[in-house]
């Protein structure tokens, strides 16, 4: 069976010809469905960079990027938006929800853009309040985010990630602004949703986090440095790729 | 994204910043409103304009007192210009001609009693007035031909100057004092309103020759008669005009001893002074509408500059929509709508503001105005084009936003 995410040789220069600026170097991952993965790495060690093509929200400048089978290095910006509305659920750092509106509307917000579909807005709202339901704020769906704590906000942006049923979360520091208590608490929720069966690549600092997840990627300067399978031994970079990982 | 949860993201949005959309806002609704205050004023006046010139009399021709060439610096030499004697001629000698009317004026202080009015128009005229300046007598006669010869001291007033000098008396009969003389009143004209500037409810009206004794002798009137500067002549049939034209023309120059090319006097229409007072206010509405244009595109570089904020301001809530999904194409039709809803409800409380402007003037000014529908389409769509028009380049600039950037963005 073909991974979820496949990427071969990913590499990503910042810049022009005088000033380059290598933020990504020849990056090999695969990441089957229905896995937690896990990815550290000091700042500048290309995390976010990697986070932002594997979300399609950027192009890589050499090597391609398969999701879930199709190739979408080379998709233009209205093709990958089309792929960020039915495939991909983002859960920011900073929540990014949009301030002054309901926290049932920033959740149907992906499903407004959703053309494959094409929700009815009845049907919109229902699937909103449903997900915000599961993330169990099914009592503050009219609130807006400046009523909210951080860990509810960041539970509203979850459920925004979920409405849409994407086929991976791609999670950037999803406890950096919360204090250990909601940290705690989403983690949590990840795991459960984990559970359920949703596969979750996550960046965190925090090593007893990323011990919970079954891999952990690190990267150094662009490159991966190594592969951790927590609970499991730590293997050699040239070792982990290719390696399928059966979770059923 | 359907169009209507496009127009409601936009109108949130709008709603949300209620003082700032009002102020986007102001730039259409000021030019919005003034195109149609301004259509509205030059409609008004010439409708008041056609009215008023048709008030003067149909049939009229106006033969004026021209400079006679030779003549010191613009001032009629004594022996140039038209007299009295030359209406009776025009009325005897040319045929087709139904009437002829001079007039000689005079401003006196006016006494009943202890009521005295100062600087009253006296006009002395002819008998044919009421028929040319179609006015009608509320109370007692007017004039005779032989009274003017005779030189009867007998007066018609204006309605309104009846009223201020006799109040609740019986104004006919009474005896006035119109500056040194004692006239007797004989009749008071129906409301004829202002012709051609003047109020006509507010003069008095006398024998005209009484007024060339009294009022304006003049050195030379045993010699050469007495001056007049307008006889206006009236005729049967307005299809000989032309023919008239050229037979008081003749007349004229042979009267007064001068060749046509030189002549002393010019002959203009009706129609001559309905051309000049249209292309006067064709001028005017002219320099109305580019007013109102350059004031609608100022609102429209309002919003622009207004948009390019918000965009700046909304770098972030750009790159959330980005994240989830939005197009370039959504962006960038999310911020077109929205400059697009500004411009339409500042084009409405435009028309609103228009009509209600139009009105205040109207009753402020007492200049007439006239509301034109045309003008309220025309100025509801210019709004529009502007609010497609200067939204575009910041609907643009938003959407080529890079996501990445924008969720950075603080």
């Amino acid at each position: 069976m073909e991974a979820l995410i496949r990427t071969e040789g990913l590499t990503k220069i910042y810049g022009k010809d005088s000033v380059q600026v290598t933020a990504l170097q020849d990056v090999n991952i695969q990441i089957e469905k229905g896995e937690f993965v896990s990815i550290m790495g000091p700042s500048g060690s290309g995390k976010s960079t990697l986070m932002n093509i594997l979300g399609c929200l950027d192009r890589p400048t050499q090597g391609r990027y398969f999701l879930d089978g199709q190739d979408v290095s080379e998709l233009d910006r209205t093709q990958r938006a089309h792929l960020r509305s039915t495939h991909i659920g983002f859960v920011f750092q900073s929540y990014n929800l949009l301030p002054r509106s309901s926290a049932l509307m920033n959740v149907m917000l992906p499903l407004l853009y959703d053309r494959t579909h094409g929700y009815a807005p009845a049907e919109r709202e229902r699937m909103a309040h449903e997900v915000l339901e599961r993330v169990g704020l099914g009592d503050r769906l009219h609130h807006q985010p400046q009523e909210l704590s951080g860990g509810q906000s960041q539970r509203v942006a979850i459920a925004r990630a979920l409405v849409n049923d994407p086929l991976i979360i791609l999670a950037d520091e999803p406890t950096g602004n919360l204090d250990s208590r909601s940290g705690e608490e989403i983690m949590e929720l990840l795991h459960e949703l984990h559970g359920d069966g949703r596969t979750i690549l996550m960046v965190t600092h925090d090593p007893a986090i990323a011990a919970h997840t079954q891999r952990t990627i690190h990267l150094l300067d662009g490159r991966i440095e190594k592969i951790i399978e927590n609970g499991g031994s730590l293997q050699p970079v040239e070792e982990s790729i290719g390696v399928t990982h059966d979770l059923d | 994204m359907t169009w209507i949860e496009l127009l409601r993201v936009a109108g949130g949005s709008i709603a949300r910043n209620k003082l700032r959309s009002f102020l986007t806002m102001l730039g259409i609704i000021i030019g919005v409103a003034s195109v149609i205050i301004m259509i509205a004023i030059s409609a008004g006046t010439e409708a008041a304009i056609e009215e008023e010139i048709v008030g003067l009399g149909s049939n009229l021709i106006y033969v004026s007192s021209g400079f006679r060439p030779g003549g010191a610096r613009g001032q009629p030499g004594p022996a140039g210009g038209l007299t009295y004697d030359d209406a009776f001629a025009i009325a005897e000698q040319v045929p087709g001609v139904r009437a002829v009317v001079v007039e000689q004026g005079s401003v006196e202080t006016i006494r009943f009693q202890d009521v005295v009015l100062d600087d009253v128009n006296v006009l002395g005229t002819t008998a044919d007035l009421p028929s040319v300046r179609d006015m009608e007598l509320a109370a007692g006669r007017y004039f005779t031909q032989e009274e003017i010869e005779r030189k009867h001291k007998v007066a018609v007033l204006g309605t309104k100057l009846a009223k201020e000098l006799f109040a609740e008396t019986d104004p006919l009969y009474q005896t006035i004092t119109v500056g040194d003389i004692k006239m007797t009143v004989i009749g008071v004209f129906a409301e004829r309103g202002m012709v051609g500037g003047v109020d006509f409810d507010a003069q008095l009206y006398a024998p005209i020759e009484v007024v060339f004794r009294y009022f304006t002798p003049t050195q030379f009137a045993r010699l050469i008669g007495d001056r007049v500067r307008v006889i206006y002549v009236e005729l049967e049939d307005p299809a000989s005009m032309e023919e008239t034209i050229q037979q008081i023309s003749l007349l004229l120059a042979k009267r007064h001893d001068v060749s046509l090319d030189e002549a002393d006097f010019t002959i203009t229409t009706q129609q001559d002074i309905i051309k000049t007072r249209e292309s006067t206010t064709a001028a005017f509405r002219n320099l109305l509408a580019w007013v109102a244009g350059v004031s609608l595109v100022v609102g429209g570089i309002g919003i622009m500059n207004i948009m390019l904020v918000s965009v700046t301001e909304r770098t972030r809530e750009i790159g959330i929509r980005q994240a989830v999904g939005a197009t370039p194409n959504d962006i960038r039709a999310q911020f077109l709508i929205e400059a697009l809803m500004l411009s339409l409800v500042g084009g409405l409380i435009g028309l609103l503001g228009g009509v209600v402007g139009a009105w205040i003037f109207a009753n402020a000014s007492g200049m007439r105005t006239e509301i034109v529908p045309a003008s309220m389409l025309m100025a509801f769509t210019s709004a529009a084009a502007v609010g497609v028009f200067f939204g575009f380049y910041p609907a643009s600039k938003a959407a080529q936003l890079d996501p990445i950037e924008a969720l950075r963005h603080e």
